[in-house]
């Protein structure tokens, strides 16, 4: 029983209850950095870390924190992580952390992390809410990914700054879209997704737009 | 004055802050659906960014900088750099400031206050507005500009919503397919708005090169040079 609860914690986000594409949380700070596969692994990976214990910090103390000043709490836990995230990309991955500049910190404000930390952190204990963030983390890595991997192949013929498809002014053939590496694509991609996601899961589909 | 007036054009319609980097976009697909609560919403992100960007700017100066803390406390403190802790402090300073403009509306412009209703406590999380303050810091924004960034950005946010809120109520009489409608559409229109604000992109506000010298110019082709994956947009 526990089991499955955990499982689904974990999996509901991917396909079934999506952050981004279900949810619309946490587009702010994230679409500026999937011009490049390993920049949004990047971002992915620190979402998931943030998120993660986040969630579990917030719950483990969710008895002790008066209801009037939730927010504020929630935010200092939540800041302190990025910080710590920021400071680690910074030491280890410093080229990774300057092409990224101002959207680690927007990590803070991401709504997901604010979104789960008040939606399920609050109400269930440490273990569960640490699996169900790193479950909507995942489910906003999997578009992350999805939209960075189409970015990079399309907008330049790489892939984690590999090349893949050779560009025709490197002797290859590939003439590079260079609308991918705007702003707008990130966009239509995401359209693209959910309008996937949406005729495989037609209950999904909102009845009135 | 032109270098401000430039900083302003900048931050409205060039480096958009909802169209060009993504940010506030939670709020900004969520409450677009009429217009009037659009421009509502618009009118506070302007009020907010108008104070919190120049405040976090004079704590950024005053307390973080390195050596900032030898002003006040004497020359011991000179090598320390709390720049580190730039982050919680920007949103302290965001979620105070909105909590005291709350009061402050609610007590002399009660009108105002109803108006923007629910959306004030809301802004807090609007990546817009940490962003604002994040971009300032990346920048090496002054006082004065930084309160024309904040002025400006904001509005060019509240220009945006409000341009996206007034499309969506026309959208609501055509026939979408179905796997699009609601939120898919949205981010098709999104797409093609942020598409017509890339045009401004090729504006050239040669004043400001020319009042900042020639070491900007510079900065700028190598950046393009260095990362040509990046949107000159976004890096400059």
């Amino acid at each position: 029983m526990a089991d499955t609860k955990q499982k689904e914690a974990l999996l509901n986000p991917l396909f079934n209850n999506n952050p981004i594409a279900l949810q619309v949380l946490g587009i702010c700070s994230a679409l500026a950095v999937t011009t490049k596969l390993e920049t949004s692994v990047i971002m992915a990976i620190s979402v998931i870390v943030v998120l993660g214990f986040s969630s579990a910090a917030v719950s483990a103390i969710r008895h002790y924190i008066p209801s009037s000043i939730r927010i504020i709490v929630q935010m200092t836990i939540i800041s302190s992580l990025v910080i710590v995230v920021d400071q680690f990309l910074q030491a280890f991955a410093p080229t990774a952390s300057k092409t990224m500049s101002v959207f680690v910190g927007l990590i803070i404000t991401n709504c997901i992390v604010m979104g789960r930390a008040e939606a399920f952190a609050m109400k269930n204990p440490p273990l569960i809410s640490a699996i169900d963030g790193v479950g909507t983390a995942l489910g906003y890595s999997l578009i992350l990914i999805i939209v960075g991997f189409f970015r990079e192949l399309l907008g330049s013929g790489k892939l984690f700054g590999f090349s893949i498809l050779p560009l025709l002014n490197e002797g290859g053939w590939y003439v590079p879209n260079g609308l991918m590496l705007l702003p707008p694509s990130a966009f239509f991609l995401i359209g693209l997704i959910i309008w996937a996601l949406r005729t495989w899961k037609p209950e999904q589909v909102e009845a009135n737009g | 004055m032109n270098h401000y007036f430039n900083i302003f054009l900048n931050a409205v319609f060039i480096e958009n802050l909802a169209l060009a980097f993504f940010l506030g976009m939670c709020t900004f697909l969520a409450v677009s659906k009429d217009v009037k609560t659009a421009m509502g919403l618009g009118l506070a992100v302007i009020l907010i960014m108008g104070i919190t960007i120049p405040a976090n700017n004079l704590l950024l100066q005053y307390l973080l900088k390195e050596g900032a803390l030898a002003r006040w406390l004497g020359s011991d403190y000179s090598q320390v750099n709390l720049e580190f802790l730039s982050l919680i402090t920007f949103i302290g300073t965001i979620a105070a400031m909105v909590q005291i403009l709350e009061m402050a509306l609610d007590r002399f412009f009660p009108p105002l206050y109803n108006a923007l209703g629910i959306f004030l406590p809301l802004i807090t999380v609007n990546c817009a507005i940490l962003g604002g303050s994040l971009f300032m810091q990346e920048r090496d924004y002054n006082f004065v500009e930084s309160v024309v960034y904040g002025v400006g950005s904001g509005f060019g946010w509240a220009l945006a919503i409000a341009a996206l809120a007034g499309i969506r109520e026309k959208l609501k009489y055509s026939d979408v397919p179905d796997g699009l409608k609601g939120l898919g559409i949205t981010f098709m229109t999104v797409g093609l708005m942020s598409l017509a604000f890339m045009s401004f992109g090729g504006i050239d506000l040669s004043e400001e090169r020319a009042l900042t010298a020639e070491k900007p110019a510079i900065e700028k082709v190598d950046a393009q040079k260095d990362e040509p994956l990046i949107n000159t947009n976004e890096r400059k």
